[in-house]
C-alpha cells in the first residue's frame, strides 16, 4: 500500500448498531488529503456516529476505517498514538474546567506528546493567537463564552499538530451571533489546506468551504459530490427535503404521519 | 364550622402558641434541673484551669493527627475502591461492592477490635507501622474508605462523559485521561461531603479509648474521661466536649459554605 496516493481517511462498509438500533447500515466514503468533506443530514441519520467511528470514540459493529494509513479499526492498532494525528472539536466544546485556557492547550502535550513545559507553552500560544484568542490565555474556560470556547476547542486540537481535524456539530450549540467566529477560525484552517470532516446544519459554510459534501439519511449515504451540486442542485428527492427544511424551516410542508426526524426521536 | 378568625389572625395565634412552648420548655428546664449540682459535677474552674495546656498540646493535637491519619489513608484507599467499583474488570467491582457493605454495615468499634486484636494474630510477628498512630490510622481508615469510596464513585460519574471524550480524541490513555482529567474534577465536586466525612472521623476518633495508648497517645475522650476519674469530677468530660466543638463547628460551616459554592457554580 502506498501512503501517497492513498486518501486521509477512508471509510470501508462501516456499520454502527446499539443494541437492535441500526445507526449506520454501510457506510463507504474517502476524504482526500487536503480537503474539506461536509456531512449533512437530518438527526439521527448516523453523521455524528460516523464522524466518531473515523477516531473510534465508538467501536463500529462491522466495516474498517482507515486514517493516514493507518487502520484504526484493527483490534491490535495503538489507538492512543493514531489519535494524536485526529484533532476532534465537539458540539458542546468539552474544555477542560479545571485548569486555565492556556492550560488546556498545554496540559495534552506535555502529557500526551511528552513536550516540555516551555515548548508546550509556545505551541499554545501560537495556536490561542491563530483563533484570537491569546488574550484569554488566563483565564478559565467558564469566564468565556460559548463561542470562544469552542475556538479554544479548536486551539486545543490544533496544538497537538493533527493530520486530519473532526467536527461535530462545532456550531450548533452556540448562540447564532457567536457563530460566525467560529466557521471564520474553520474557514482559516481549510484555507491552510488541513483535511477536514466536518457535520454542521450551516449550508452557507458547507456551499463556500466544502471541497464536499455528503447528505446522509437513515445510516446511508443518499447523495454526495460538489458543494454546489449536493447543496445548490440535489439529485435526490430526500435531500431536496430535507435543504428545504433547513434553508427554509417555515416554508417547509408539514411532516407526514411519521417523520424522519419523529423515529430519530424516539431512538435510544 | 368555619373559623370565623381571618388569615392573619390564625397565623398570628399559631406563632404565639409556638413561643409559648418553647419559652415553657426552657422554663422548665432552668426550673427543674439542680444547677448547683451541674455546676459542682461540670464546670469546676481550677479543674478546668488544671487541664491546659496538656489537653491543648497533647489531647487535641492527637484528636488531630489520628484524624488527618485516618482520612488519608480512608482518602487514598477510597480512591482504589472507588475506581475498583467503576472497573470493567468484574472481579474488582465485586471486591469493591463486598469491601463497601461489610465495612458501612458494621460499627467502627468492631473495626478498631478487630484492628487491635485481630491483626496481630492473623500475622504473627507483624507490626503495624507507627504503633498505635498506625493502628488508629488503619480502623479509622478502613472505615473512612467505604464511605468515601461510594462518595468519591459518584463524583467520577458526575464529570460529565464529554470530558473523558475529549481527553481520549487527544491522545490520552484511559488511565491517564482519568488522572489528568476526570479525578481532579470529581474530586472538587466531593469537596464538601469529604468535608463532612472528615468531621465524622474527627468524632470517631474517640475510639482509640478502646485500644489501649500511653499517656502520650491519649486523645481527648479518653484524656478526659481519664482524669474525670482521677478528680472525681466530670469538669475534663466538659472540656474536652468543647475542645470537639472548637473544631467541628468551624468545619460544618465550612462545609455549608463549600455546599453553596458549588451548588452556583453548578
Amino acid at each position: 500500500m502506498d501512503a501517497g496516493g492513498r486518501a486521509e481517511i477512508e471509510v470501508r462498509g462501516l456499520r454502527k448498531a446499539f443494541g437492535d438500533h441500526e445507526v449506520l447500515r454501510g457506510i463507504d466514503l474517502e476524504v482526500a488529503r487536503g480537503e474539506v468533506v461536509c456531512v449533512i443530514g437530518p438527526s439521527g441519520s448516523g453523521k455524528s456516529t460516523l464522524l466518531r467511528c473515523v477516531n473510534l470514540l465508538e467501536e463500529p459493529t462491522a466495516g474498517r476505517v482507515f486514517v493516514g494509513g493507518t487502520e484504526v479499526t484493527d483490534p491490535d492498532v495503538d489507538i492512543d498514538a493514531v489519535r494524536r494525528r485526529i484533532g476532534m472539536v465537539f458540539q458542546q466544546f468539552n474544555l477542560f474546567p479545571h485548569v486555565t485556557v492556556e492550560e488546556n492547550l498545554t496540559l495534552p502535550q506535555r502529557r500526551v506528546l511528552g513536550r516540555d513545559g516551555e515548548a508546550a507553552a509556545r505551541v499554545a500560544r501560537e495556536n490561542l493567537e491563530r483563533v484570537g484568542l491569546l488574550e484569554k490565555a488566563a483565564a478559565y474556560p467558564a469566564k468565556l463564552s460559548g463561542g470562544q470556547q469552542q475556538r479554544v476547542a479548536i486551539a486545543r486540537a490544533l496544538a497537538m499538530d493533527p493530520e486530519v481535524m473532526l467536527f461535530d456539530e462545532p456550531t450548533s450549540a452556540l448562540d447564532p451571533e457567536l457563530v460566525g467566529d467560529v466557521l471564520a477560525v474553520m474557514r482559516g484552517l481549510a484555507g491552510d489546506g488541513m483535511t477536514m470532516m466536518v457535520v454542521t446544519h450551516e449550508m452557507s459554510f458547507a456551499r463556500e468551504v466544502a471541497d464536499r459534501v455528503v447528505f446522509m439519511d437513515g445510516g446511508r449515504i443518499v447523495e454526495e459530490g460538489p458543494a454546489e451540486q449536493v447543496v445548490g442542485a440535489p439529485r435526490q428527492a430526500r435531500t431536496r427535503d430535507f435543504l428545504t427544511r433547513v434553508l427554509d424551516p417555515a416554508a417547509a410542508a408539514p411532516p407526514g404521519p411519521e417523520s424522519a426526524a419523529d423515529r430519530a426521536d424516539r431512538a435510544p | 364550622m368555619t373559623s370565623r378568625l381571618t388569615r392573619r389572625q390564625r397565623r398570628r395565634v399559631s406563632q404565639g402558641v409556638q413561643y409559648a412552648v418553647f419559652a415553657a420548655a426552657v422554663a422548665a428546664v432552668a426550673v427543674l434541673a439542680d444547677w448547683e449540682r451541674l455546676r459542682n459535677q461540670f464546670a469546676q474552674r481550677d479543674l478546668a484551669r488544671e487541664l491546659f495546656p496538656e489537653i491543648i498540646t497533647t489531647a487535641l493535637r492527637n484528636t488531630v493527627v489520628y484524624t488527618v491519619s485516618g482520612f488519608a489513608f480512608g482518602l487514598a484507599l477510597g480512591l482504589v475502591i472507588a475506581l475498583m467499583r467503576l472497573s470493567s474488570v468484574a472481579p474488582y467491582r465485586w471486591v469493591a461492592g463486598v469491601y463497601i457493605e461489610f465495612f458501612r454495615g458494621l460499627p467502627a468499634l468492631l473495626i478498631f477490635i478487630f484492628v487491635g486484636v485481630a491483626v496481630p494474630l492473623a500475622f504473627p510477628g507483624t507490626e503495624i507501622p507507627g504503633g498505635t498512630y498506625g493502628k488508629v490510622a488503619l480502623g479509622l481508615g478502613l472505615v473512612a474508605a467505604a464511605y468515601m469510596a461510594e462518595t468519591i464513585r459518584a463524583g467520577i460519574q458526575a464529570v460529565p462523559r464529554g470530558q473523558m471524550e475529549a481527553a481520549r480524541s487527544l491522545g490520552f490513555s484511559h488511565a491517564r485521561a482519568m488522572v489528568s482529567v476526570v479525578i481532579p474534577q470529581a474530586l472538587r465536586i466531593v469537596i464538601p461531603p469529604l468535608t463532612n466525612e472528615l468531621v465524622l472521623l474527627f468524632k470517631d476518633s474517640s475510639l482509640v479509648l478502646f485500644l489501649g495508648v500511653t499517656l502520650e497517645e491519649r486523645e481527648l475522650t479518653k484524656f478526659g474521661r481519664d482524669l474525670a476519674s482521677q478528680t472525681a469530677n466530670s469538669t475534663p468530660i466538659l472540656v474536652a466536649g468543647l475542645c470537639y466543638l472548637l473544631v467541628t463547628v468551624p468545619l460544618g460551616f465550612l462545609v455549608r459554605r463549600l455546599e453553596a459554592r458549588t451548588g452556583r457554580a453548578g
